[in-house]
């Protein structure tokens, strides 16, 4: 009791001080008007020289995992019985949630309490690649700096590593990609007698033929979070686009955003597309057995239609990324997509590097894994395995290798997601009976004031 | 006849032992353990931040460079407007309901009767807060909701149709009423019990109804109560973040991460990495709430104390 009364003077003396100081210090300033020139230093980029912290490599290693990985981390765990692993699971950075940034922020300004590998969303990389504030230490380590073979890192899929490219270093092995390609219900699709799209007017005039013939049925839904990077993103729409490290051009005014805008109006007008998620509530009850076609990433086969939506096996498969006039090529979205890191603060980066090349680039782990893999000899392995196929109308393995190296480069990774201004401005714009087109420069401006917010400079040509 | 029935409630006297009231170690004890709790957790914070706004991130005194960077800030003026909005709905529904309630309670139901209400208002407060706002979130999901009906009856078929933006500052107010109505109703109550019976008969005896004895006594007489209420109902009403947040993970982002003043300061600290412009904000928050308590206190003569 005595201690405490004590010490609670002991703070009391001090908050006073403090307060007393604060107070004489900032009526200091008020009065002599001058301010430091920088309100807030920027910090500096990453590329010094890692230094690691003292290893042991005996030490036990913290891992979080979202639940969707936790077996493959179980795995590991299994296969490796000697490892050492704390196993945390958290939402692995999915819809924008910022909680690995939020927790970091604050380790930061703890001096501890890091995890050593983590699962995280490409978005991470752009804000774990750089100390948090001055004097702080990245939170990833650049895995090419004597931790993985740089002949590993040669040998995923092209363009695959390029959110983990940072100044010149790798900061992320990338676990799957989620190229995007045109899903389809090949049962409805031979029941209407409709032939599977290759160009976006052939998809446009199937829309409009369906809305007239079958009412109710649907081609795609721009309700989602991502639903964004599914259709401007295949447009090649240069919404994101970084054109110098700290340049953001963001144009959507461009004709490759209103093709896309037009055509989506058309079809959100007759009801074919829908403005409520596929992955909002009730929508598998409702219309899961409506959708004729999806234009989604290459994780809609199992997680929308096989888990959310229900469908019988041996009715749906993807075709190849559509085309627009004047193309040869199609160029393709990708949506989502993790990735592990390491934590430069780690005591045991033998270990943590050692379980994240495990869980990206082994045959064991990866040819069971729930999504396609980033790294290539592993994704020969994923589609060599009949467990990811069987499910499918047709072998998906040709539309899903090629539409891996079709990914558009053009959308690029940014400090922020780009899903915030989909979400909370377009979306609820779209929901209150505005038009995509008229409200492309609402997203504009939006989207244009989260870069500057974050320090990019923003062209809008 | 209500009036009558509780007398023995109201009026029971209390003897006062004056020869305990000597001062002790014990007393300071026991003001010392929450002064402490105060000064960690209340005191040091404030001047903290206070510290913050005034800092960069180097530690350099920046003077109002904080305040100035945060209001020029792209979400400053929505954040405030929106919580400007939600916190005239909210104080007005607050005010007008809960002493609406107390005064239906106090004067035309029966003790018991009235008891069992109290208690009932008073449930949804005791759930955490994130619990009730979970409560809501199946409320306001037509593909849930127990009363999609009536939402079917607004025009509102989709979750994403009830979340427009312009109904926000009404789901909020929906919400915080819900969790925080119901022990302000308890309070007030608590505040017409005080009113001596003699008043209310004399009112009584001057011809005046429940309605007129309501407005013209025992309102006028709670007035302190009420302005203690808006105080508090205030300043809990800046710091709204909790109801929008969750709105903004359960409908994928549909609602702005940036919606009230608070939420902005967490993106400020949390995913920008900026404490100090964080706590520029809150110190706006913490001014505001000063001087509309000041205002409160100084119009309703809340410190002033009874003669007697």
């Amino acid at each position: 009791m005595t201690s405490s009364r004590g010490s609670g003077a002991g703070i009391r003396r001090n908050v006073a001080r403090k307060a007393v100081a604060a107070l004489a210090l900032s009526a200091v300033t008020l009065l002599a008007g001058c301010g430091a020139d920088a309100t807030q230093s920027s910090p500096s980029a990453g590329a010094k020289a890692f230094k690691p912290v003292k290893q042991d490599n005996a030490s036990k290693i913290t891992v979080w995992t979202d639940s969707t990985r936790l077996p493959q981390v179980q795995e590991y765990q299994k296969q490796h019985p000697d490892a050492k692993l704390n196993v945390v699971t958290y939402d692995g950075g999915a819809d924008g949630s910022t909680y690995l940034q939020t927790k970091v922020q604050l380790f930061d300004r703890t001096g501890k309490g890091w995890p050593d590998v983590v699962f995280g969303s490409p978005t991470d990389v752009t804000w774990a690649s750089e100390p948090t504030k001055p004097g702080a230490v990245a939170f990833a380590a650049p895995l090419d700096q004597n931790l993985v073979p740089q002949k590993t890192l040669d040998n995923f899929a092209k363009g695959s590593l390029a959110p983990c490219q940072v100044d010149g270093h790798t900061y992320c092995m990338r676990n799957d990609i989620a190229q995007v390609v045109l899903w389809y219900n090949k049962k409805l699709m031979d029941q209407f007698g409709y032939q599977v799209p290759t160009t976006w007017d052939q998809y446009q005039a199937l829309g409009q033929k369906l809305a007239k013939e079958h009412p109710g049925y649907l081609v795609g839904s721009v309700g989602d979070t991502n639903s964004q990077e599914s259709y401007f993103w295949s447009s090649q729409c240069p919404a994101f686009n970084l054109t110098a490290p700290d340049t953001l051009r963001v144009a959507l005014g461009d004709e490759k955003c209103t093709r896309m805008s037009k055509l989506l109006d058309t079809l959100i007008a007759n009801k074919t597309v829908s403005t409520q998620g596929f992955f909002s509530q009730g929508f598998a009850k409702d219309s899961g057995s409506k959708v004729l076609m999806a234009y989604g990433p290459s994780w809609y086969g199992q997680y929308l239609f096989n888990a959310a939506f229900k469908t019988p096996a041996g009715q749906i498969s993807a075709a190849a990324p559509l085309t627009w006039p004047g193309e040869t090529t199609a160029s393709t979205g990708n949506v989502g997509g993790g990735l592990w890191m390491v934590s430069a603060h780690s005591a045991n980066l033998k270990a943590s590097t050692d379980l994240v090349s495990w869980l990206t680039t082994s045959d064991a782990n990866q040819a069971k894994a729930p999504t396609y893999p980033a790294y290539a000899p592993a994704a020969d392995a994923w589609l060599a395995n009949p467990d990811n196929k069987k499910y499918f109308a047709g072998d998906i393995s040709d539309v899903f290798r090629t539409a891996a190296g079709q990914v558009w480069t053009g959308w690029s990774n940014t400090k922020f997601s780009d899903a915030t201004a989909w979400s909370s401005v377009v979306l609820p714009a779209l929901t209150s009976g505005k038009t995509l087109t008229a409200t492309l420069p609402a997203w504009q401006t939006a989207i244009a004031n989260e870069a500057k917010a974050v320090g990019y400079k923003v062209t809008t040509k | 006849m209500t009036v009558l029935d509780t007398q023995h409630v109201t009026s029971a006297p209390r003897r006062r032992d004056s020869s305990r009231r000597r001062g002790g170690r014990a007393g300071y004890l026991f003001v010392a353990g929450y002064a402490i709790l105060l000064l960690a957790f209340g005191v040091f914070p404030t001047v903290y931040s206070l510290y913050l706004s005034l800092t960069n991130d180097r530690g350099q005194f920046t003077g109002i460079n904080q305040f100035t960077k945060v209001m020029g800030d792209y979400r400053f003026v929505p954040a405030f407007t929106n919580i400007l909005f939600y916190l005239v709905m909210w104080l007005v529904v607050l005010v007008v309901l809960t002493v609406l309630v107390a005064v239906v309670l106090r004067g035309r139901m029966k003790p018991g009767l009235s008891a069992v209400f109290r208690f009932l208002y008073y449930i949804p407060g005791a759930l955490a807060g994130v619990a009730s706002v979970l409560v809501w979130l199946f409320m306001l999901d037509p593909a849930v909701s127990p009363v999609s009906w009536v939402l079917d009856a607004m025009g509102k078929d989709t979750f994403a149709a009830v979340l427009s933006p312009g109904d926000l500052p009404v789901i909020f107010v929906l919400i915080a009423f819900w969790t925080g109505a119901g022990g302000w109703i308890v309070v007030m109550y608590g505040a017409l019990n005080n009113i001596p019976d003699e008043v209310i008969e004399a009112a009584r005896m001057d011809g005046a109804g429940p309605w007129k004895t309501a407005w013209h006594i025992q309102i006028p007489m709670i007035r302190q109560w009420i302005a203690y209420m808006t105080i508090l109902a205030f300043a809990a009403g800046t710091q709204l973040f909790v109801e929008p947040q969750l709105l903004q993970t359960a409908s994928l982002g549909r609602v702005s991460p940036t919606w009230s003043p608070n939420q902005l300061a967490y993106v400020f600290a949390f995913q920008q990495g900026d404490f100090n412009g964080a706590a520029a904000i809150s110190v706006f928050l913490l001014v505001l709430g000063v001087i509309v308590a000041g205002l409160l206190v100084w119009r309703s003569d809340m410190f002033k104390l009874d003669e007697k």
